[in-house]
């Protein structure tokens, strides 16, 4: 039954695929209903009636994401069953080469991202129909954007079904490949073209390494499937290998820096559901991808790895967030702070590696289930995001930051549902994000029944560069919500906008923002599911479960701490009130609207106020480093030169990434390919010259 | 079950003696910095009186401000009402402190400071985006200094809970840690910065260079200026607490009867005393420094609060 469930969830996205591909068919649809239903005049009517020219596109649209709504729903009952029941469930399909049948297996850790994928995808049907709805059918056909979308979902889905290198690698390629087409859906433009190609090149390039992870492992196995990758034990040098081939593969995927150049490239130019796809779900099927490689398949887990890791993660986290605060760009700002929550996710998987190798089973526990409870809140915030940015793109037309604002009062619902979302992702009390955070926190703590110096000392640093990071994030989140929304319209076209009309598409945010605040205050619901997941990776659970009521929030004791999320609402609640209330008493002492203060000049413009790039002013000086930054400003004066008549100020921003590790690199493939390439003279004597000296080597190595 | 109920009153009876003791903490800081600078004093008492007068007024709000303009002194002053229900004030072991620990009254702060921000930039004038602007700045490189410090704490504790740290440093009696020096400069330092006293901000000050706090509440006036004022006196008190408490716990009530309630309350208004004192000496001796060298000061303290830690591994930890 689950897994009939889960095969539904890929199935009903491949229909989807499919549905969407008869919108160019409605000829042929016609002439088939003519010839299928000529018996039943009835039903001939019916048919024509829905085929009818007009809302024809229209209904395929809807039929396409009501079928990927289904998948969604599957999807979530399929991951809770599993979860639920801590089932393995096997199985072998027959497909792909006659003598390598697809291998599945569906357990609880596929069952958590079958969970989050089945969430995301949920909220992107209900957004879908209401963002393709204006979009222009000649330049940007929905056969092409609704066939890539369902393979690019069954893609993801297959991934986390599948039990053998063979099928993994099938599934990974569908799902990199379909997103590359989505990607490159607007492809008029050339920022586009450039950013789905930096994608393919790093897409290809990690799923290379992972290849070769695998094959490390299926050298010392008799087969591809991972029951007989589990089985070999293999030496630690050779288990090294392969895990920084897999590091290196799933890190590029997941956006670890530095390897995560394609993200804030192709997160801006795809469309708006599919960056909330991209960054919110298939970013976590890497991490999922690394979870299976080094936990279920390695098995032996070396503490350094979990170092490497966490300086990784931490590296990548401040990185991500340093590079976010900067952009004026909405959606390359999200794109960033995906590479930041990643870094997250990463360092407390490195600590729970560190805690398993140094015997700490339990902690080791705590840790995956942050790590993971991380994976699921941001998959939350994150597609919360990206579709408000999407609502605000299409009701501003435009991503610049810089030329919104005022935003809370034309579009009050949005507003709302994205202020929760800021609030998760900057991890304050009562919302999702902090929950992961508090328990990231907790596992770094545990730091003490270490017996290593060195490490008891670094993993507090690390700590303290995870705390850095949530405070940058609660400046970068403040700045953006600020400056989109609050304040007065930089821009005409801020200041027309108007709330998005299509009801599915605040649905979608308000399911999204329900969550996030659902599991900011009863995170135990979530956290009893994850923990079925390490109980059957690690086999062991959070150290002390039984201490945690469903009030209370106490991983490792209530003696060591604990954080009961209903309470403090409850006391928010409370002291809002009595505040709230006392003061409210007479009526006659409401508010007094009335002017800003304008210092006695008269006249506030938008002008005046803060942009994004002044409130980060100060980030910028503190940490120059970081970035490459060219800032330029340009006085013109009057003729004596005394009073200044124009003031232009640019600022650039650009990653250290790409000009310093990949734009040498690109340099010298380029020139080992024209250093190669001077063999190729074009003259037919100097090629035969060429194959008789390769059939005399030849001959000489035979005799 | 009686005693419960017992434990849970107290716990409200502590919150409200922190909500109401703060102005006065406040007027005493006031007092101690007049003194100390050859100027007349006003009364203890005037903070009171402010706040008194300011919820009595009519608010005035701007027109370009949003629902989130109003309903952010609520918030802030919410967030801090919580944030001291969870620091053990007279007695430890209340039955408030398990709801949250340390890490979430971090959390707590960064929850006020959030909308703090957001309702500076609302207005829409160049003042309110100044000032959270700076604000965040200074707040995002104090938090792991103070992250650091507290980790000091907890891992000699090994707990984050409050009030079983602070009973744990009790228990130990009266023992030099090297670490404890350290996270206690760290946390001060943290403090002065995250409170906005001299050499950090100014309270005092409404020039538009200088100010950090002042600017982001400018637009602010009546009930709503009240408890914003009202919630930051309240933070400054949480900080003199902490630091007083964790530090030097001696007097704090650990069991429940009148009498031990009475010496605690005792000992902290002794202890609060004497460190508004040192804070009003530091404030009359040192200057406002430049925005810019925030960042030196708050490495040094970030510095302070690893070297606390360090020193806690290499010299204190029982292996």
């Amino acid at each position: 039954m689950i897994l009939f469930l889960a095969y539904a969830a890929v199935c009903f996205s491949l229909l989807s695929a499919l549905c969407a591909l008869l919108m160019r068919q409605r000829n042929n649809l016609m002439s088939l209903t003519q010839t299928c239903c000529a018996r039943y005049p009835a039903q001939l009517r019916h048919c024509k009636d829905w085929l009818e020219a007009n809302g024809y596109p229209r209904r395929i649209q809807l039929t396409s994401f009501v079928l990927l709504g289904i998948s969604a729903v599957s999807a979530i009952l399929a991951g809770l069953s599993v979860l639920l029941s801590q089932a393995v469930v096997t199985d072998q399909l027959s497909l792909g080469l006659p003598w390598l049948p697809w291998h599945v297996r569906f357990d609880s850790l596929s069952g958590l991202f079958y969970l989050i994928i089945g969430i995301a995808i949920l909220a992107v049907a209900c957004y879908g129909p209401g963002y393709v709805k204006d979009d222009d059918e000649q330049a940007h056909p929905f056969a092409v954007l609704g066939l890539f979308t369902g393979l690019f979902i069954a893609g993801m889905l297959l991934v986390l079904l599948a039990d053998d290198a063979f099928f993994f690698m099938i599934a990974w390629e569908l799902m990199s490949v379909a997103s590359y087409f989505l990607v490159a859906f607007q492809h008029e433009n050339s920022t586009n073209r450039r950013a789905a190609f930096v994608y393919l090149i790093m897409a290809e390039v990690g799923a290379i390494m992972i290849i070769l992870a695998f094959g490390v492992l299926a050298a010392f196995a008799d087969g591809f499937t991972f029951d007989a990758l589990r089985r070999i034990g293999l030496s630690e040098t050779w288990s090294s290998i392969a895990f920084v081939l897999a590091l290196l593969g799933f890190g590029m995927k997941a956006g670890l820096a530095p390897l995560h150049v394609w993200l804030p490239e192709a997160h801006p130019v795809a469309p708006s559901h599919i960056s909330a796809l991209m960054s919110g779900v298939m970013l976590k099927v890497a991490v999922y991808g690394l979870i299976r490689f080094s936990f279920d398949l390695l098995g032996d887990i070396q503490w350094q790895w979990g170092v490497a890791l966490m300086i990784l993660g931490a590296f990548s986290a401040l990185a991500g967030i340093l590079y976010a605060m900067m952009q004026a760009n909405l959606k390359r700002l999200l794109a960033y702070s995906s590479v930041e929550n990643i870094g997250i996710i990463f360092m407390v998987l490195g600590l729970a590696m560190i805690f398993l190798a140094k015997g700490h089973p339990q902690l080791a526990a705590l840790g995956l289930i942050a790590a993971l409870l991380h994976a699921f809140n941001h998959a939350l915030f994150k597609n919360l995001l990206f579709l408000g940015a999407g609502i605000i793109q299409h009701q501003v037309h435009q991503l610049n930051i810089e030329l919104m604002g005022g935003l809370i009062q034309r579009m009050p619902d949005t507003s709302k549902l994205l202020l929760v979302a800021c609030m998760s992702i900057a991890s304050l009390p009562l919302f999702n994000g902090f929950v992961s955070e508090w328990l990231a926190f907790q596992t770094a703590l545990q730091v003490d029944v270490l017996a290593d110096g060195v490490l008891r000392s670094l993993i507090p640093v690390a700590a303290a560069a995870l705390a850095l990071t949530a405070a940058l994030a609660a400046a970068c989140f403040v700045n953006l919500y600020g400056i989109v929304f609050l304040g007065q319209a930089r821009s005409s076209h801020s200041a027309k906008a108007q709330e998005c009309d299509d009801k599915g598409m605040r649905l979608s945010l308000a399911l999204l923002a329900a969550l996030c605040f659902l599991f900011g205050i009863f995170p135990g619901l979530i956290i009893n599911l994850i923990e079925s997941v390490s109980l059957q990776l690690l086999g062991h659970s959070l150290p002390n479960p039984n201490a945690a009521g469903w009030l209370w929030l106490a991983p490792v004791g209530a003696e060591q701490a604990s954080y009961a999320a209903p309470l403090v609402l409850l006391g928010v609640l409370i002291a809002g009130g009595i505040s709230f209330r006392y003061l409210r008493r007479d009526p006659a002492m409401a508010l007094r609207q009335s002017e800003t203060w304008d210092c006695g000049f008269g006249g506030i413009t938008p002008r005046m106020q803060y942009t994004g790039g002044a409130f980060t002013m100060p980030f910028r000086r503190i940490f120059a480093k970081v970035w490459r930054l060219e800032e330029q400003i340009d006085r013109q004066t009057d003729d004596i030169g005394l009073q200044v008549s124009d003031i232009h100020y640019q600022l650039h921003v650009e990653d250290h990434c790409w000009p310093s590790l990949y734009q040498p690199l690109e340099r010298s493939v380029n020139r080992s390919a024209r250093l190669i390439g001077r063999i190729q003279t074009g003259n037919i004597r100097t090629y035969l010259a060429y194959s008789f000296a390769t059939l005399l080597l030849l001959l000489w190595i035979i005799s | 079950m009686d005693h419960q109920l017992m434990n849970v009153l107290l716990a409200i009876l502590q919150t409200l003696l922190f909500i109401i003791l703060a102005p006065l903490l406040a007027g005493w800081l006031k007092r101690c910095k007049c003194y100390l600078q050859n100027r007349k004093a006003p009364s203890l008492m005037q903070p009171y009186r402010d706040l008194l007068k300011l919820t009595h007024k009519q608010p005035v709000v701007s027109k370009q401000a949003s629902w989130l303009f109003v309903i952010s002194p609520y918030i802030i002053f919410s967030a801090m009402v919580l944030a001291a229900a969870v620091v053990p004030l007279i007695a430890v072991d209340l039955p408030t402190a398990a709801g949250a620990d340390v890490i979430v009254l971090v959390g707590f702060f960064a929850f006020a400071r959030f909308f703090l921000a957001l309702a500076g930039l609302d207005v829409g004038t160049a003042f309110g985006g100044m000032g959270s602007s700076r604000e965040m700045t200074i707040s995002s490189l104090a938090e792991p200094a103070m992250l650091m410090a507290i980790f000091t704490l907890t891992m000699t504790a090994s707990t984050t809970n409050l009030s079983y740290a602070i009973a744990h440093v009790l228990g130990e009696g009266m023992v030099l840690r090297p670490s404890f020096i350290f996270a206690l400069f760290a946390l001060v330092l943290v403090a002065i910065a995250e409170c906005g006293r001299i050499p950090v901000d100014n309270p005092a000050t409404h020039l538009e260079l200088t100010m950090i706090h002042e600017a982001m509440i400018l637009e602010y006036s009546g009930r709503h200026l009240a408890l914003i004022e009202w919630a930051s006196q309240l933070k400054l008190m949480l900080y003199g607490v902490l630091i007083a408490n964790i530090f030097f716990p001696w007097g704090i009530a650990e069991t429940l009867t009148l009498q031990d309630l009475g010496y605690g309350l005792l000992a902290i208004v002794g202890k609060l005393a004497l460190l508004a004192i040192v804070l009003a000496l530091s404030e009359t001796l040192f200057a406002k420094m430049r925005l810019f060298r925030v960042q030196e000061y708050l490495s040094f303290a970030y510095l302070l609060g690893l070297l606390g830690m360090l020193s806690h591994i290499i010299l204190e930890a029982s292996r």
